[in-house]
């Protein structure tokens, strides 16, 4: 971890605030209740997948498969409210969170057991459950007249102010800064990307925390599956197609370090809120939308140049062969 | 010293190849691929028989000549324990810049320089951006996936460039002998080339070096930095060439033009037995792989097989062709 663990997560909280004041300045409707509730709203399950992802990169893995995950675990959900309307709310969640868990254990198994590497397995995975979703819904759009209205309306009602998923990112928010910094868990996940070696020596189960690693990504995922179809009211083969970019981009601008070992909940969070700032602000001060993708492909370039710049000053470097005494 | 020692008459002497005996021969993964290939013929042939039709056969070759392309070069990326995820988006860049070249009046004869130089270019930033700030590739190109397709959604929106003159369309149409499409054609000259260069000389070997150990490559000397940026190039260049030969052949430029190409690039790759940790992988292991994936999504295709299903197929094959030998293995040794 970083000699001061903080400091970049103040940098990063300073420049999403600077953004987001720079653009109420031009159209000040960004800073009003609903504006602002709307964008919690909408990053919510970015946030929650990052959460997820962040783990999996701790151990220097990656997961590509989530947001084909997310999609096949949401229209698993959209064809049973379908064809089971009197089903409780919460039996179809937790049905969700089941399928996507199981679809992780997919993926953590072939990693952990078999070894394979991470990025091999989730790019024939994210293939595989994108196709099933096709076999499963005979290619057919589930719309939200088919679903029933409990199953639509429970992401978008309140709580004490805030939206179901607003409410649910917290939650995501406190369990995963709990996990990492409060548990044993949590602890074993950073010293196993850190170096894994060591981690062996140490006595950390290797294996069995990869498992439980992408398990809990494939379970997040099944609840934004489900929270997805229900929030846009509608799911079909391409829903979320390439999000998985996204959730990535997310935790690398927050600071997670792609070799593993480096990331904090905090980080992850407003890195996913600097893309939600810049996907919904852009319609309110007038710039096309088609502006969006350079501008977070630009803003990922900036981010892993300043984090490097961040990461190197530990004395990584091998050559020049005249090291410095202190970097 | 003793110099009467001298290295072969020591004990250990280390051999410049290892010996290649007929068991290793037969288990080498490029034998498995060419064994898979004749399975997927001989079933492709017996469940339809238009699959064997010389003209069919043919026609299917332009389905993956582009992405084939991108396959050699990304080989080499990968050998070199780097990734390029932004070939996809690089071809939607050089691709929309033809487009822009072609409104300024560019004759027909001179957009596949134009498109082979922003492919080159985009290719350049990836490397210089990798080796300066000594960052990982794959968050660079997934970085520069986003800026380079966004730049051709800016220029583009919802529009398209069409009309493209004769001349430039002619390398991605064009048919040699009637028969044989232009792009396959160019696809086996640059395999040829690749392999060569990778099999045949001394900056093959020090490719295989640096994937190996890059600290100790670069401790023998070698510009490992250097030689890197020269792949990011040679990708963007392929990606390029990909580009021109993709927009002749579709006659059009969207912005979302190959889109997810990167990943069924390197999964062609990784089936061709590269190492996705670098230092192993062979030109023929690849083109082989590029056959097998052409000849399977060709034959599902004349099954009517729609092309998303044919993704659980080419998945599962990336897995299973990956998992078996690892589970073969586990089971022998135990």
């Amino acid at each position: 971890m970083s000699r001061r663990p903080h400091h970049r997560e103040w940098v990063l909280g300073g420049l999403v605030l600077s953004l987001m004041l720079l653009i109420g300045v031009r159209a000040p409707v960004f800073l009003s209740w609903e504006s602002l509730d709307a964008l919690l709203t909408d990053v919510s399950i970015l946030t929650m997948m990052a959460l997820a992802q962040m783990l999996v990169i701790l151990t220097r893995g990656i997961d590509l498969s989530v947001a084909s995950n997310l999609a096949l675990s949401g229209m698993v959900v959209a064809l049973l409210g379908k064809a089971a309307p009197d089903l409780p709310l919460l039996v179809l969640i937790a049905l969700a969170v089941l399928n996507g868990a199981v679809l992780g254990i997919v993926n953590g198994g072939l990693i952990a057991g078999l070894g394979i590497p991470p990025i091999v397995v989730t790019l024939g995975t994210l293939s595989m459950f994108r196709g099933l979703i096709f076999v499963i819904s005979g290619g057919e759009w589930i719309s939200s007249h088919e679903m029933p209205a409990a199953f639509l309306d429970f992401p978008r009602e309140r709580l004490l102010g805030l939206t179901h998923l607003a409410w649910l990112a917290l939650l995501m928010l406190v369990l995963v800064h709990f996990l990492l910094k409060h548990s044993r868990i949590g602890r074993e996940l950073y010293a196993l990307g850190g170096n894994p070696k060591a981690a062996v020596y140490v006595g950390i189960p290797i294996a069995r925390r990869q498992l439980f690693v992408y398990t809990f990504t494939g379970a997040v995922s099944g609840l934004c599956g489900y929270l997805w179809v229900a929030r846009y009211a509608i799911a079909y083969t391409e829903i979320a197609s390439g999000f998985e970019l996204q959730v990535i981009a997310a935790c690398v601008i927050g600071g997670v370090s792609i070799a593993g070992g480096i990331g904090s909940v905090a980080g992850c969070v407003l890195g996913a809120l600097f893309l939600g700032v810049i996907n919904n602000a852009l319609p309110v001060i007038n710039v096309s939308p088609f502006w969006q993708m350079a501008i977070s492909g630009a803003v990922i370039l900036a981010a892993v140049v300043v984090n490097s710049r961040e990461e190197k000053q530990q004395g990584k470097r091998i050559l020049p062969v005249s090291e410095a005494p202190h970097g | 010293m003793d110099k009467s020692v001298r290295p072969q008459d020591s004990a250990r002497v280390i051999p410049d190849r290892l010996p290649l005996g007929l068991k290793e021969a037969l288990l080498r993964w490029e034998v498995l691929l060419v064994v898979l290939l004749a399975l997927v013929i001989a079933v492709n042939s017996s469940l339809s028989p238009y699959f064997l039709d010389l003209y069919n056969l043919a026609d299917s070759t332009v389905n993956f000549s582009e992405k084939a392309l991108i396959v050699l070069s990304m080989t080499l990326v990968i050998l070199c324990r780097d990734i390029d995820l932004s070939v996809a988006s690089i071809i939607a860049l050089a691709s929309v810049g033809v487009g822009l070249a072609h409104q300024a009046g560019v004759p027909g004869e001179v957009l596949p320089l134009v498109g082979i130089a922003i492919g080159l270019l985009a290719g350049a930033l990836n490397g210089w951006i990798v080796t300066r700030f000594a960052v990982p590739s794959i968050v660079v190109t997934i970085g520069t996936m986003s800026l380079y397709r966004g730049i051709a959604y800016v220029v583009l929106g919802d529009e398209a460039f069409t009309r493209y003159p004769a001349e430039f369309l002619f390398w991605g149409q064009h048919y040699a002998f009637g028969l044989i499409p232009l792009e396959f054609l160019i696809f086996l000259g640059f395999a040829l080339v690749f392999g060569l260069v990778l099999h045949g000389t001394v900056l093959g070997r020090h490719l295989y070096a640096i994937g190996n150990n890059p600290v100790a490559a670069r401790f023998t000397g070698l510009p490992v930095d250097r030689y890197r940026l020269g792949l990011f190039m040679v990708s963007g260049f392929m990606s390029g060439i990909a580009a021109v030969l993709l927009t002749g052949r579709i006659g059009s430029t969207r912005p979302n033009i190959a889109m997810a190409w990167e990943l069924e690039v390197v999964t062609v790759v990784v089936l061709g037995g590269v190492s996705i940790m670098g230092g192993s992988g062979t030109i023929p292991g690849v083109v082989l792989a590029v056959f097998l994936m052409g000849m399977v999504t060709f034959g599902l295709g004349l099954m009517n097989v729609p092309g998303i299903v044919m993704t659980i197929f080419i998945g599962g094959l990336l897995i299973t062709s990956i998992a078996l030998p690892l589970v073969v293995r586990r089971l022998t040794r135990s």
